[in-house]
């Protein structure tokens, strides 16, 4: 039976032009940048020097701090550079850069194409190998893994969801990596199911990827206690919250995190890439990239060592075209708009999309007619309209009481507005302003206790 | 290529516009009109022609040359405010009281307040009630449908408050429209039709239309069944008469005057359905449906305020 989340949601134009393209193996570049914060959390410690010669798979950076994430070399080759960069969103990052010299691996890694099913570690071990390999989830937001998994005392995980919905439009590599790596997949489950010690996995997968949901569900029967859940399609599904909602029927309260309410969610990138790391020792290193857009010549779906630069897997896809307007790295309602493209693709990186000149422009604003179609589409429940006014007058207390910091910018407000009001660019900005606020409040009480005791 | 564009997320929007949505409901209000003209012949043509230039004519020259601004006349919103407001008018209105009434909706009730989005009650309800209380004689003066010479006749609602029980029409006449009233308000199938399109455009949702008319057929049944005093006449005669149709379809449901939730636009439903028929039975108005709906316009930031979408996660 097909299930969906129950509040909100809006339906955007599919266009999964590269669903039919097979994952192809993109040639490694001359030269990788790899960043040092390719996770969220503080940047990774750099333990390599210029001038060093690395395999691939060998660890550069080390974590630094319990949310952090340790990075691995991509490629073979020398160290030329330890360098600042101005990575896509404009900020300023650091990064190794290393020359490329032929392809050679750390001899730890097993290279085989061999589908390994025995899981030999213990749960602690797994986290912890986790941690050593660099995994962050592949959804995009790239929150460390083996932190997700560590369980705090005194909750209980009772069900590991699996992501497999990828609600945003354009995309395709979780698509193919259910439909080329589906026995991976499931032994990464299972992996990350021994991992929370729990004996209940659900993969949600939207009903328009009918292949990947039989192909899945027949590989299920293979592994007791996971179950293919296919979902009705409808955007942001693929949110954390909303996917718990649409599997088990438990909304996470406001302000709480999904294991209060018992679950833990993983996307089957995430659980591919624990695959690899547990059964085969390999760090993460590539990733699928669903490099799409209409004005580009060839749609595909390429697996991209890290640090390659953006502009390269784009002329892998057929090159830039003449009418390139905007290049987006994610999907077309969350996704981050590059402002150059030399910039790499990180562990996060899951498509770049290419649109052209008219599809990057926005629709010019009129005025708000009170449609209330924003408040019917909030897949939060929340009433876009006023908490972006609000913001836009500065006034926070009121956007706080109207719940501003749920918003978990999936953007169908903007999507629906007919007067193409930028709801969510409010919006954001109030929840900056409002987070602050709360953390300034908290830091002050924090003080006013400290200086009782 | 060039510099690339930047902007937040989303990068894509639904295509929906406020353009959409005002041709939207001109389309639906289509065979109401098909059926005016039907009935009511060319002067009902004079009139709505009337009423739809001379409202958008007004706002066009306010945002010209008084608020100086780039006239948005092509959003179809003051096309939608003329249109509606020649549909709650008699076809044999004199064409200057037309324009008066469209000066009120427009200029006084639209634009005083800044505009498309801005106003507090429903402009063509508004432009109504003025010419009706201003114009009392030439606003209750009803053309019987079809008839060659002119000849007017009272309303079904108007002949209910008289209490002449036998003259009232047939629900298939109410139906198809052949009765006596405003020149849109008339033909309940060309109503419903209406109602069809825009649901199905997604111009609007259920949930005004469905509680206005529920709570008058609630209200109607427990005088007419309960009672069981046929001075009252049935729920179904309250529907069919007196725009309760136009009202609860195209009048209501006007997004800017109605509330953004849906547990908001069923309290407001509520509240119209029951303000009408409290007018109809025992006000001295035979209808209500105008002032149901204005007052209602009014109390709408109340509701706003007390009515909120059931957040993600609440109890």
């Amino acid at each position: 039976m097909l299930k969906t989340f129950k509040i909100g949601g809006i339906h955007p134009e599919e266009n999964k032009i590269s669903a039919a393209s097979s994952i192809e193996v993109m040639p490694i570049p001359s030269e990788v940048k790899i960043p040092l914060a390719q996770h969220i959390g503080k940047p990774a410690q750099p333990i390599v020097a210029v001038g060093d010669v690395v395999k691939v798979g060998q660890l550069i950076a080390k974590a630094d701090g319990f949310v952090s994430a340790n990075v691995h070399s991509s490629v073979s080759g020398k160290v030329t550079k330890i360098e600042d960069f101005i990575d896509g969103n404009g900020y300023k990052k650091s990064a190794i850069v290393i020359a490329v010299e032929g392809d050679e691996w750390d001899d730890s890694i097993n290279r085989t194409s061999d589908i390994v099913n025995d899981i030999k570690l213990s749960p602690s071990d797994i986290i912890s190998k986790i941690g050593e390999m660099g995994l962050v989830g592949m959804g995009g937001a790239t929150f460390p893994t083996h932190v997700k998994l560590s369980v705090p005392p005194g909750k209980k995980c009772e069900f590991l969801i699996i992501n497999g919905v990828e609600c945003e439009p354009y995309l395709t590599s979780d698509h193919r990596l259910m439909l080329e790596h589906g026995e991976e997949v499931m032994i990464g489950i299972k992996i990350l199911m021994t991992a929370l010690s729990v004996d209940k996995a659900i993969i949600g997968i939207e009903n328009n990827k009918p292949d990947a949901i039989k192909h899945l569900t027949e590989l299920s029967s293979k592994y007791a206690g996971i179950t293919v859940q296919p979902l009705k399609l409808k955007y942001p599904q693929g949110g954390e919250k909303q996917l718990i909602d649409a599997c088990t029927g438990r909304q996470i309260p406001s302000g709480k995190l999904p294991i209060d309410v018992g679950a833990v969610v993983q996307n089957v990138g995430t659980a591919y890439a624990v695959y690899e790391a547990i059964q085969k020792n390999k760090p993460l290193i590539e990733r699928i990239v669903c490099v799409t857009g209409k004005p580009l010549q060839k749609p595909s779906n390429l697996l991209v060592r890290v640090g390659t630069s953006v502009k390269e897997a784009i002329n892998y896809a057929g090159g830039i075209p003449e009418d390139c307007g905007k290049v987006i790295g994610g999907g077309p309602m969350m996704g981050r708009a590059f402002t150059h493209l030399d910039v790499p693709v990180t562990k996060g990186t899951s498509g770049i999309l290419v649109m052209n000149k008219k599809e990057s422009q926005r629709p010019e604003v009129a005025n708000c007619i009170r449609c209330a179609k924003c408040v019917g589409v909030c897949p939060m429940g929340l009433e876009p309209y006023l908490i972006s006014k609000l913001s836009g007058k500065s006034m926070w207390d009121e956007a706080q009481e109207h719940r501003i910091m749920d918003c978990i910018e999936c953007g169908s407000c903007n999507f629906t507005c007919p007067s193409n009001r930028p709801l969510l660019d409010y919006i954001r900005l109030g929840k900056n302003k409002v987070g602050a606020i709360l953390r300034a409040k908290a830091a002050e009480a924090k003080c006013a206790a400290d200086a009782k005791k | 290529m060039d510099k690339l564009t930047i902007a937040p997320s989303p990068h894509v929007h639904g295509h929906d516009s406020v353009k959409r949505n005002m041709y939207g409901v001109l389309i639906a209000l289509a065979p109401a009109l098909a059926a005016s003209l039907w009935f009511f012949g060319l002067s009902a043509l004079w009139v709505i022609l009337t009423s739809v230039l001379s409202c958008v004519v007004f706002e066009y020259l306010i945002q010209k040359f008084l608020f100086k601004t780039t006239p948005t006349i092509s959003d179809g919103s003051a096309a939608v405010t003329g249109l509606i407001l020649s549909f709650n008018l008699p076809s044999n209105l004199p064409l200057w009281i037309v324009i008066i009434g469209a000066l009120f909706a427009i200029g006084v009730c639209k634009m005083t307040f800044g505009g498309l989005g801005q106003n507090i009650v429903n402009p063509a309800i508004a432009g109504r009630v003025f010419l009706l209380v201003s114009f009392p004689a030439q606003m209750t003066s009803w053309p019987i449908p079809q008839a060659a010479d002119g000849a007017t006749g009272a309303t079904p609602l108007g002949l209910l408050k008289a209490g002449q029980l036998d003259a009232l029409p047939s629900s298939n006449d109410l139906l198809m429209g052949a009765v006596g009233g405003s020149l849109g308000e008339v033909s309940a199938i060309a109503l419903l039709i209406g109602f069809v399109i825009m649901l199905s455009m997604r111009v609007i949702t259920w949930h005004i239309p469905v509680s206005v008319i529920a709570t008058m057929a609630i209200f109607a049944s427990f005088f007419y069944y309960g009672i069981g005093d046929v001075q009252y006449a049935s729920p179904l005669f309250h529907i069919l008469t007196g725009g309760a149709l136009l009202g609860a379809i195209f009048m209501a449901t006007d997004y800017v005057t109605s509330p953004m939730t849906h547990e908001g636009m069923l309290i407001y439903g509520c509240g119209i359905g029951l303000l009408t028929m409290l007018i109809r039975m025992f006000g001295s108005y035979p209808e209500g449906m105008s002032f149901a709906i204005l007052i209602m316009n009014i109390v709408t930031p109340l509701i706003n305020k007390y009515t909120q979408p059931k957040r993600f996660g609440a109890k």
